[in-house]
């Protein structure tokens, strides 16, 4: 395999770029070539046992730390990810690629056709997230590294993380999975559903091919977002930040104007979001974490799989008032593998944060990623 | 003996009764310190079950496998025979139901555990028959509304448990107040009055295989029937 790799200085991001591979995915389609756009953070040590791949979030990119040039900002998980952080660049080399699908510089809706200059919009093919994770697989064969130290993700990345323990064991060693689960249940479907309806129901959305006059279907995504935000809340959190506290104002409006700051808020999430991210892209990913269900298949693959798996280490972390993916559903995965007798380690964290913690300030989860990578690095140094 | 010296004499004793390299399961097992020494003098394999969240967060900061749980809902994921010891330290006095607990140790592992403050010993007794009210001692410091221990047995109790669950005691270590050590099943009298802490090995009772012998060899001509 030749895979051609460039800096777009633009993007300030590298690019790997996987020509005539014809990749498979799950539903059957082939992409013939791709590229994924990618970060890397800290030096790779000269045994290649340090290497770290994070896995973003539904919305997340590569940009874990340092400046993200899309939006200007701090990266997502600038504060787990960096020197001296949980996740310690001096010691780690940390990766994180844009998911196959995405739109921060990866091959997704928003790319051109191979050999056209029309994007792909709604003729991409459905992507899966098992077909994220052989996307990942060989950027890191790619990088010449033969076996990661740890995968680490939340949320849609916990799900990429535990595509990886199945599919790809012997060429990881442990798994750190937060807030996270076997399957996308009926009630998380239901979400994405309405997220998606309001893309869709744009009328600028025009079946996924709005680029053709470039315009943007921005209210159909920005209500997609405000929808999102709320489940990534908590009643609890909610209430401390915003309560029934007015916005800009003493009285009430009697109209529907941003009277409520939860209202102002919600409606400022919704807009910047349309900044940084493709509507087509947003259907195209929750369309792949409805489909992941692994609520059978996880034990079958781990008991039974061709592929050795014994010695993986799992840290599973889940938060109390993560409604999404509440702890039941990490439980699940930490059931089947004591069932198994793995090698597991599972906290609950109690926060008021919802589902959102992971990437927020929880001094436990803190402790406890730093310790167990810095731990486990420990006996494999030795 | 204060609290901290009771648990450490404790976990001293229960590593005399672990082999070289077994995989053990270590039941409350708090930021993992007994887990640590086991890997450590043992080469043990360990798992830990920790119900207090920042115990658990730190066991698993401290690099072990720990679950963050509560082991009367959660025993029951493990499969059987999965670990060789089973360990459970001066927590069966605190536990909704001992007996299911007890029987769980022991379908988990191949050998359990299981220390405890006993409740039979004569300063207990002495505080009971004269104030007239719940005792409080060193090895059970809390007063009657506040207590953790909920179940309340002497060592005498827990013999006939064993006994009526047809578990076997391989070995028994008793502790005085003065922290003097002993073999329970050696001392005949008064063990139940002078016992301060008590350890025991468990471990079903093997029955042998029936074999079956018969002079005249009227079962099969062949003889396929084990003699």
């Amino acid at each position: 395999m030749k895979t051609k790799f460039t800096t777009d200085t633009k993007l300030e991001s590298e690019i790997a770029y996987f020509e005539n591979i014809n990749l498979k995915l799950e539903s059957g389609d082939i992409i013939d070539s791709f590229k994924l756009a990618f970060k890397t953070y800290g030096k790779l040590n000269a045994y290649k046992t340090n290497a770290i791949l994070v896995c973003h979030a539904l919305t997340g990119d590569q940009y874990v730390t340092g400046n993200n040039p899309i939006t200007g900002r701090e990266g997502w998980w600038s504060r787990m990810v960096g020197p001296n952080k949980p996740i310690d660049t001096n010691k780690f080399f940390v990766i994180c690629s844009n998911v196959l699908g995405g739109c921060a510089g990866s091959t997704g809706p928003k790319e051109l056709q191979n050999g056209s200059d029309v994007a792909y919009g709604g003729n991409f093919p459905s992507v899966t997230i098992k077909d994220m994770v052989k996307a990942q697989s060989l950027l890191i064969e790619s990088l010449n590294i033969e076996k990661l130290f740890s995968i680490i993700g939340g949320s849609m990345g916990a799900m990429q993380a535990l595509q990886w323990a199945i599919d790809f064991p012997d060429r990881i060693l442990n798994i750190i999975h937060i807030a996270g689960a076997l399957k996308h249940s009926a009630q998380n479907i239901a979400f994405h559903e309405v997220g998606r309806q309001a893309i869709m129901s744009d009328p600028i959305w025009k079946n996924g091919k709005y680029f053709e006059n470039n315009e943007v279907p921005e209210r159909g995504l920005s209500v997609a977002r405000m929808i999102a935000h709320i489940t990534y809340l908590s009643e609890n959190a909610m209430h401390r930040k915003f309560g029934r506290k007015l916005q800009s104002r003493d009285i009430i409006s009697f109209g529907f104007d941003a009277d409520f700051q939860v209202e102002s808020y919600l409606r400022y999430q919704g807009k910047s979001f349309v900044e940084r991210f493709d509507a087509n892209s947003y259907l195209y990913l929750t369309r792949a974490m409805d489909y992941f269900d692994h609520d059978e298949t996880f034990r079958k693959n781990i008991e039974f799989s061709h592929n050795p798996n014994n010695h993986l280490k799992y840290l599973i972390v889940s938060f109390t008032s993560d409604w999404l993916f509440p702890t039941i559903e990490s439980k699940m995965i930490v059931n089947q593998l004591n069932s198994l007798s793995r090698e597991v380690s599972f906290l609950e964290i109690d926060t008021d944060k919802g589902h959102d913690s992971f990437l927020l300030e929880e001094p436990q989860l803190d402790d406890v990623i730093k310790g167990f990578l810095t731990n486990n690095f420990a006996k494999i140094d030795e | 003996m204060n609290k901290i010296n009771s648990i450490r004499k404790d976990w001293s004793l229960i590593e005399t009764l672990i082999a070289e390299d077994r995989k053990i399961l270590d039941i409350g097992c708090g930021d993992g310190g007994l887990m640590e020494q086991l890997e450590n003098n043992r080469n043990a394999i360990t798992h830990g079950i920790e119900l207090n969240r920042d115990l658990a967060a730190n066991a698993i900061a401290r690099g072990f496998n720990v679950v963050h749980g509560n082991a009367e809902l959660d025993l029951s994921q493990y499969s059987n025979n999965s670990f060789d010891y089973v360990i459970l330290s001066q927590t069966l006095q605190a536990m909704m139901k001992p007996k299911d607990i007890l029987s769980e140790l022991l379908r988990i592992g191949s050998k359990a555990i299981v220390s405890f403050p006993n409740f039979g010993h004569w300063k207990i007794r002495l505080q009971l028959l004269i104030s007239g009210k719940m005792p409080v001692t060193e090895s059970l410091p809390y007063t009657w509304y506040d207590t953790p221990n909920i179940h309340f047995f002497t060592i005498k109790d827990f013999l006939n448990l064993c006994n009526e669950m047809n578990i076997v005691i391989e070995k028994s270590i008793g502790l005085t107040s003065k922290g003097k050590q002993f073999d329970i099943s050696e001392s005949v009298t008064g063990v139940n009055f002078f016992t301060h802490e008590a350890i025991f090995l468990l471990s079903y009772k093997n029955f042998e295989p029936i074999k079956i012998k018969s002079s005249k060899k009227v079962f099969a001509k062949n003889s396929v029937i084990a003699n």
